[in-house]
């Protein structure tokens, strides 16, 4: 009766499968319904109570915006300033857990069950999850932060009643150009290196493992199934998904109105398009409409094409900074810069007894909660699209390539930037605000006009690429972890995204809510500690 | 007529499509031919299947209770897509050309305003693919 050629396509499983068993079904809590012609399919009640809180805190900022800035700011600021050494410690567990895992037997699990095949190609793969990742935040600290911790180490440390109030990393490096050098670019390295794509990696890994290889859905709540076993499917996991869209809507949309303030000062810098409220929302809506047609045209049509469209143009400015630049003492530059960060890494990840308090919990901390309140966001998009690599790939291309890459970009830029200084004795860099110190040391290489626009446009691809993957999670969490939920409901969140930033932007606050968005970094930190043990409990189950 | 038909599956809501899996039948029956049904699914688990392996399976037994139901002889594809909300209908038109069926029997819903934003699967299958398709109301 039946054929004799069976089923085709995707091949039977085999070897043993090792999906953990729950009475669970994926989509039993959604609600599915039609509102006018559109179908939806919504998680009940996540989708409606993220929407609804969003809302809320945005009313609240903008209508008690002076009481509520100062709470919001405090709030962080006792955080990153009173929890210092957990961010560091936890930061470093994150590191070592992903260390040792490269080199445990439990490297060779392969994702997505012992026959499967990678979903996508190393570069399509790696141009999203760094795309996702760090992006814009490179275009802008690239330049700043190495000048900067040059500047406060070249000013050596300064002491009132007994506590530093000099921002100098450790014990600084007064008046020592070529030690501050080291020490500056060590401290940007460290911040920009292992630590913030372990705490990606421990999130995508917990979340990869749990959905490809125990079935669970792609949601934050699945790796939190060892812990609180089917308590996960009812209000502790609404609440841990509810957060995470809340940390992730906030991080994008306030990151967005920044972005647009920072954007439009570069196009006043370079093009003379006049900084108003007009033109920086006029980015956020082309922004907005950019990322919505990527998320209109799918992972692979958009997201993925729009990554690559980054990288390649990352590449291209990076490579033309290094030829420009000081091309010899950039690439001499990288070995050293790299021998400075393993040399300076003990003491700058030390949690405890730390002098450099200003540093360490301005800088340092507030870094952590920062990766950390991204996590989420950044951790599930890469899950999404890691499929079919070993665990030691996986690491080694989630931790160990991005933090080299970075080495680079941080060597090439910022050691740009500090040389100019130093050989040139040009302080139009050091004296420019944040979002133009990157065109001043443009400014100071040649085809300044040609490697600017590069440069805008990257920083404005970066804020889409960013938007765009953020869409997709956010609609996967609050549809229940369904990644074909109806159209509508991306193009819903990517939009949402954009008015809440043009609401923020006008009517101030995006400073408040940025704080209380960095602010879930704490919680999701204790979060990520308890994603270490679920990894280790689940890799253990696993056939190798 | 024809030589082979290709029946486009939504395993999740296949009680809905039962006007359209009898039309395919009835024809397959009719013209003497074989059938494909074929389903699309996302790697990452979903309500049906904790991964494109099961999927595949409970496909296939779908296509066989068919033709235990109907008589007529069944294959059944299971395709991955990186992203089914978006590549449905790239997915199901690439399936027609390597089925090779040259009919496709497939449900879709009644149009309505949405449409014109985003066309129905049906309609775009009907508009892009080389084969005869029947569209089922």
């Amino acid at each position: 009766m039946t054929d004799d050629i069976g089923a085709q396509g995707i091949p039977a499983p085999e070897g043993a499968a090792n999906i953990i068993e729950t009475d669970y079904e994926i989509g039993q809590d959604n609600i599915q319904t039609q509102i006018g012609p559109f179908g939806l399919d919504i998680h009940n009640p996540v989708f409606l109570i993220s929407g609804l809180t969003i809302i809320a805190f945005v009313f609240l900022t903008l209508a008690f915006q002076q009481s509520v800035e100062p709470v919001f700011n405090d709030l962080r600021a006792w955080l990153t300033g009173s929890f210092d050494w957990f961010f560091l410690l936890a930061g470093n567990v994150f590191v070592l857990l992903c260390l040792v895992l490269i080199v445990s037997p439990w490297g060779a699990v392969r994702i997505g069950g012992k026959e499967a095949v990678p979903d996508y190609s190393y570069p399509g793969w790696f141009a999203m999850l760094f795309a996702a990742g760090m992006g814009i935040g490179l275009m802008f600290y690239g330049v700043a932060e190495p000048i900067s911790h040059f500047g406060t180490a070249m000013g050596g440390v300064s002491v009132e009643d007994g506590a530093r109030t000099d921002w100098a990393p450790l014990g600084a490096a007064a008046g020592n150009a070529e030690e501050a050098r080291r020490l500056g670019m060590a401290a940007t390295i460290f911040h920009w290196g292992l630590h913030p794509w372990a705490i990606y990696a421990v999130v995508a890994l917990a979340l990869a493992l749990f959905s490809y290889n125990k079935g669970l859905p792609l949601t934050i709540r699945s790796v939190f199934y060892p812990i609180f076993g089917e308590r996960v499917w009812g209000w502790t996991g609404h609440v841990i998904d509810i957060l995470a869209v809340f940390a992730t809507l906030f991080g994008l949309a306030t990151s967005l109105g920044f972005g647009a303030e920072q954007a439009n000062a570069g196009l006043e810098f370079l093009f003379g398009l006049p900084v108003s409220d007009g033109s920086k929302v006029f980015l956020i809506l082309a922004i907005t409409a950019v990322a919505l047609t990527s998320v209109v045209a799918g992972l692979d049509a958009g997201v993925k094409r729009l990554s690559e469209i980054n990288m390649v143009l990352a590449a291209l400015l990076l490579v033309f900074v290094i030829l420009a630049g000081p091309t010899l003492a950039i690439l001499t530059g990288f070995g050293a810069n790299l021998v400075a960060y393993a040399e300076y890494l003990p003491a700058l990840s030390n949690p405890f007894g730390r002098e450099d308090t200003n540093f360490a919990q301005g800088w340092t901390s507030f870094y952590w909660a920062w990766w950390i309140s991204w996590s989420p966001f950044v951790g599930m998009f890469i899950a999404r699209v890691s499929r079919g690599r070993t665990v030691r790939e996986f690491i080694v291309c989630v931790l160990l390539i991005p933090s080299l890459v970075s080495v680079l970009w941080m060597t090439a830029f910022g050691g740009t930037a500090i040389s100019q200084i130093l050989s040139d004795g040009v302080t139009a860099v050091q004296d420019a605000p944040l979002e133009l110190k990157l065109f001043e040391m443009l400014g100071g290489l040649p085809l300044t006009a040609i490697s600017s626009f590069i440069g805008i446009v990257l920083v404005i691809v970066f804020f889409v690429t960013s938007s765009d993957s953020g869409s997709l999670v956010i609609d996967t969490i609050t549809a229940g972890g369904k990644v074909d939920a109806p159209l509508p409901q991306r193009v819903f969140w990517c939009v949402f995204e954009g008015l809440v930033a043009i609401a923020l932007l006008l009517g101030g606050g995006l400073g408040a809510l940025q704080a209380m968005a960095v602010s879930t970094g704490f919680p999701f930190a204790i979060v990520l500690l308890l994603a270490c043990w679920a990894i280790i409990k689940g890799l253990a189950s696993e056939p190798r | 007529m024809y030589t082979h038909i290709m029946i486009p599956v939504d395993l999740t809501h296949a009680e809905q499509l039962k006007k359209a899996l009898r039309t395919a039948a009835d024809l397959a029956n009719h013209y003497g031919i074989s059938a494909t049904y074929v389903g699309v699914t996302a790697a990452t688990p979903s309500e049906i299947a904790h991964n494109p392996e099961e999927y595949a399976r409970k496909l296939d037994d779908f296509a066989r209770a068919e033709a235990a139901r109907h008589g007529h002889q069944v294959r059944s594809r299971a395709v991955v897509s990186h992203d089914p909300t978006t590549d449905l209908d790239a997915t199901l038109l690439r399936a027609v050309e390597e089925t090779r069926a040259d009919l496709v029997v497939m449900a879709s819903h009644i149009p309505n305003i949405a449409d014109h934003l985003w066309p129905s699967n049906g309609g775009t299958i009907a508009t892009h693919a080389r084969a005869s398709v029947l569209i089922v109301r």
